[in-house]
C-alpha cells in the first residue's frame, strides 16, 4: 500500500504522532507537541501533525489515535465476592486499558453509592454471580445504581440468568447499559474478552466525546482505544503473530512511565509441572498497573519502597543514599527534569530498575508450599511466567536512558526469590524508538505490517541468564 | 425445582446447585465419582477443586448460589479445618445452607466409635457426616430429603 500512516496518541503531557511508510514498510519518525486536551485538543494535534509532515510528503492513508488524556479511561468495577467476580471484573477492565479507580464487592450500601457518585467514573462494569448462581446481589446492585445519580454507561457482565432483569432495571431508569458475557461464567473459567471488547466500544462511543476528543475526529479516521489497550494489542500481536507469520510466543512487556508502571503478560502455557493452581483462573493476556511506581511523578514513592525485602539489594542500597533521596524529591517536583550528569543518569537507571523489579514481582504468580497426606504440595497463586520467551522494555527509561538492558534485567528470576514465577531466561528487547503503542494501533488495520515493524524495531540484548 | 433424572442423565437446568470440594489435600477421584452420580440424579454440581480452605468454599458457594456444600477430606484432620466453617457461612449470608462432609475424617478412627466422629462433626455444624464407605445412593437420598425434593 503506497502512502503513510499517522499513529496519534493524545497523552496527558504530549500529543505524539508516529509516521509509518506503509509501502516499504518503515517507521519514518515521531513528532510531538504539548497536549492541549484541556482547552482545544486540535491545537496540539495540528502542531504535532505539522512537525510530522517533515518526515514525508506522501499521501496520508491512515490516521488512527489512542488516548490516555484527562485521566485515561477511569472505571469502577462492581462484583460479588472480592476474590471471584469482583476480581474478574477488575481484570476485564484493566485488560481493556482502563484505570480501575475502585472495586466494590457484595451489596452496594448507601455509603458505597455516595462514593460511586463522587468518583464520577467514565464507565462502570457490573458483575456478580457465576452463570446460574447468585442473582440476588447483582440485582440489588442494579437497583442501587438505577436509583443513583451515576450517569456513566454500565457494562453488564454478570450471571447470565440475572442479566435480562439487571438490564431492564437499569434501562428503565434511563441508564445506558451494554450487556455482555459473564466475566466468570464458571468458578474455573474466566471469560474477560467479551467484556473487554464492549468496554472498548463504549470508550469510542461515549468517552471520546466526554473527554473533548471528538473535536479531533475530523482530523483522524478513528480514536480507537485507550493507550494501554494499544500496548496490550501490540504485545498480543507480537506473541501470537498473524495467520501468515508466527509471533514470538509467550512474552512479557514492562512499560515504565513517569507516574505508573504497567506489566503486560501474554501467555497460555499451563503452570509448570508439580504446581497446583489456586484461586481465580488467570487471563492469557494480563495487565497490571502500579500507580505508585514511576520514574518522575512517583520517584519519591519508589525511594520510599527501598525497604521492601523483595527489592534487589543493590537497588535498595542505591535508593537509600541521601543524594538519591534528594534527587527523587527533585524529580517528583520537576517531572520534566532530564539527567544532566553521570550520577543523575545512574539514578535514572536505578529508579527504572526498581520500578521494573517491584512491578514484575506484583504481576507474577507466587508459589507457597504446604503439606498433605501425599507429601509436599506447591500451590500456585497467579501466573507462572518462568518460561516466557521474550521480555520487552517500553517507556522513556528504555528509549532515552542509558543501559536499557540493565533496567530490564531487574525483571528476571533470582535465587533469593525462589517462590516468584518471574521470567528465567527470556530474550531481552527494548523499544528504542518509543513506538510500541503505535504498532498496537496500526495492528487494528494492518496487523501483518505492524508485526513486521515490531520485530524489526525492537532492539535485542541477547538471551540473558537469570541473575 | 425438582431435579428429576432426565434420560441422558443430564442435570435439570434449574435444579439446586451442589458445591463439591476437597479440603486441604489433593485426592479427587472420589469427588469425580460423586459428581457423576449426583449429576445423574439431576443435581447441578459445581466442583470447586482440591486443596481448598473453608474461606474459598464459602466464596464459591456465594457466587454459585449453592444450596449444599459437600466437603470431602481424606487426611484425617478435617475437624481442625472445619472448625468455624458454619460460622463463616452464616457471616457470608449462607445461613441455612446444607453442609455435608465425608471421607477419612479422623486420624484415630480405628480407636473411635463412628457415632463419636459423627457427633463431633455435627457439633461443628454439619448436617450430614459420612464414613469412607458410604453408598452414593445414600447421599443422593439424603440430599433429596433435606432439600424437600421428591424421591
Amino acid at each position: 500500500m503506497a502512502g503513510i500512516a499517522h499513529l496519534v496518541d493524545f497523552g496527558s503531557t504530549f500529543t505524539k504522532v508516529v509516521v509509518v511508510d506503509l509501502e516499504r514498510p518503515a517507521i519514518l519518525g515521531q513528532a510531538q507537541h504539548p497536549s492541549t486536551v484541556d482547552t482545544d485538543v486540535t491545537i496540539g494535534l495540528e502542531r504535532a501533525l505539522e512537525k510530522a509532515s517533515g518526515f514525508s510528503d506522501a499521501p496520508v492513508r491512515l490516521r488512527l489515535a489512542s488516548s490516555s488524556a484527562r485521566g485515561g479511561l477511569r472505571m469502577v468495577a462492581v462484583g460479588l465476592v472480592p476474590a471471584l467476580t469482583a476480581e474478574a471484573a477488575r481484570q476485564a477492565a484493566l485488560g481493556a486499558g482502563a484505570k480501575v479507580i475502585r472495586v466494590f464487592s457484595h451489596e452496594l450500601t448507601a455509603a458505597d453509592v455516595a462514593d460511586l457518585e463522587a468518583l464520577r467514573p467514565d464507565l462502570l462494569l457490573l458483575a456478580g454471580g457465576t452463570d446460574g448462581g447468585n442473582r440476588a446481589v447483582v440485582t440489588h446492585n442494579a437497583d442501587a445504581i438505577a436509583r443513583s445519580r451515576v450517569d456513566a454507561p454500565v457494562i453488564v457482565a454478570c450471571n447470565r440468568v440475572a442479566s435480562d432483569a439487571v438490564v431492564a432495571r437499569l434501562s428503565a431508569s434511563g441508564k445506558r447499559c451494554y450487556p455482555t458475557a459473564n466475566v466468570l461464567p464458571e468458578l474455573d473459567r474466566l471469560d474477560v474478552e467479551p467484556a473487554r471488547a464492549v468496554i472498548r466500544d463504549a470508550f469510542v462511543r461515549h468517552i471520546v466525546e466526554a473527554k473533548g476528543l471528538d473535536r479531533a475526529i475530523s482530523r483522524v479516521d478513528d480514536i480507537v482505544m485507550p493507550t494501554p489497550a494499544a500496548v496490550m494489542d501490540a504485545a498480543t500481536l507480537l506473541a501470537h503473530g498473524t495467520g501468515d507469520e508466527p509471533g514470538w510466543g509467550d512474552l512479557m512487556v514492562v512499560d515504565v512511565g513517569g507516574a505508573t508502571t504497567d506489566v503486560h503478560s501474554v501467555s497460555s502455557a499451563p503452570p509448570g509441572q508439580g504446581l497446583v493452581p489456586r484461586g481465580l483462573p488467570e487471563p492469557d493476556a494480563k495487565r497490571t498497573v502500579e500507580g505508585d511506581l514511576g520514574v518522575r511523578v512517583n520517584a519519591h514513592s519508589v525511594a520510599e519502597l527501598a525497604h521492601l525485602h523483595e527489592l534487589r539489594a543493590d537497588l535498595a542500597q542505591a535508593l537509600r543514599a541521601p543524594a538519591a533521596k534528594a534527587r527523587c524529591d527533585h524529580l517528583a517536583a520537576n517531572t520534566g527534569a532530564l539527567a544532566s550528569s553521570g550520577e543523575e543518569s545512574a539514578l535514572d537507571v536505578v529508579l527504572g530498575a526498581a520500578c521494573v523489579d517491584i512491578a514484575v514481582e506484583r504481576h507474577v504468580g507466587h508459589v507457597r508450599e504446604t503439606y498433605s497426606t501425599q507429601g509436599t504440595v506447591q500451590l500456585l497463586h497467579g501466573k507462572d511466567l518462568r518460561a516466557v520467551k521474550a521480555l520487552v522494555g517500553v517507556g522513556g527509561v528504555f528509549a532515552f536512558g542509558p543501559r536499557p538492558a540493565e533496567v530490564l534485567r531487574a525483571a528476571l528470576a533470582r535465587a533469593e526469590l525462589p517462590h516468584s514465577m518471574r521470567p528465567e531466561t527470556p530474550a531481552l528487547y527494548h523499544d528504542a524508538r518509543y513506538v510500541f503503542y503505535a504498532m498496537g494501533l496500526l495492528a487494528r488495520r494492518e496487523p501483518a505490517l505492524a508485526l513486521r515493524l515490531l520485530k524489526a524495531t525492537l532492539v535485542p540484548h541477547g538471551s540473558a541468564p537469570a541473575n | 425445582m425438582n431435579p428429576t433424572e432426565t434420560p441422558g442423565g443430564t442435570p435439570a437446568p434449574d435444579g439446586p446447585v451442589v458445591l463439591l470440594g476437597v479440603l486441604k489435600d489433593i485426592h479427587n477421584l472420589g469427588v469425580l465419582i460423586l459428581k457423576h452420580a449426583l449429576e445423574r440424579a439431576g443435581f447441578r454440581v459445581v466442583n470447586a477443586g482440591a486443596m481448598l480452605s473453608t474461606e474459598e468454599l464459602v466464596g464459591a458457594a456465594v457466587e454459585t448460589g449453592a444450596r449444599v456444600i459437600l466437603v470431602s477430606s481424606s487426611y484425617g484432620m478435617a475437624a481442625l479445618d472445619a472448625d468455624g466453617f458454619r460460622g463463616q457461612c452464616d457471616e457470608a449470608g449462607l445461613d441455612g445452607i446444607l453442609l455435608y462432609i465425608g471421607g477419612n475424617l479422623s486420624v484415630s478412627r480405628q480407636n473411635r466409635r463412628w457415632e463419636d466422629i459423627e457427633a463431633e462433626f455435627k457439633a461443628l455444624g454439619f448436617d450430614r457426616v459420612y464414613p469412607q464407605d458410604v453408598k452414593l445412593a445414600q447421599v443422593v437420598a439424603d440430599l433429596r430429603q433435606d432439600l424437600g425434593l421428591a424421591a
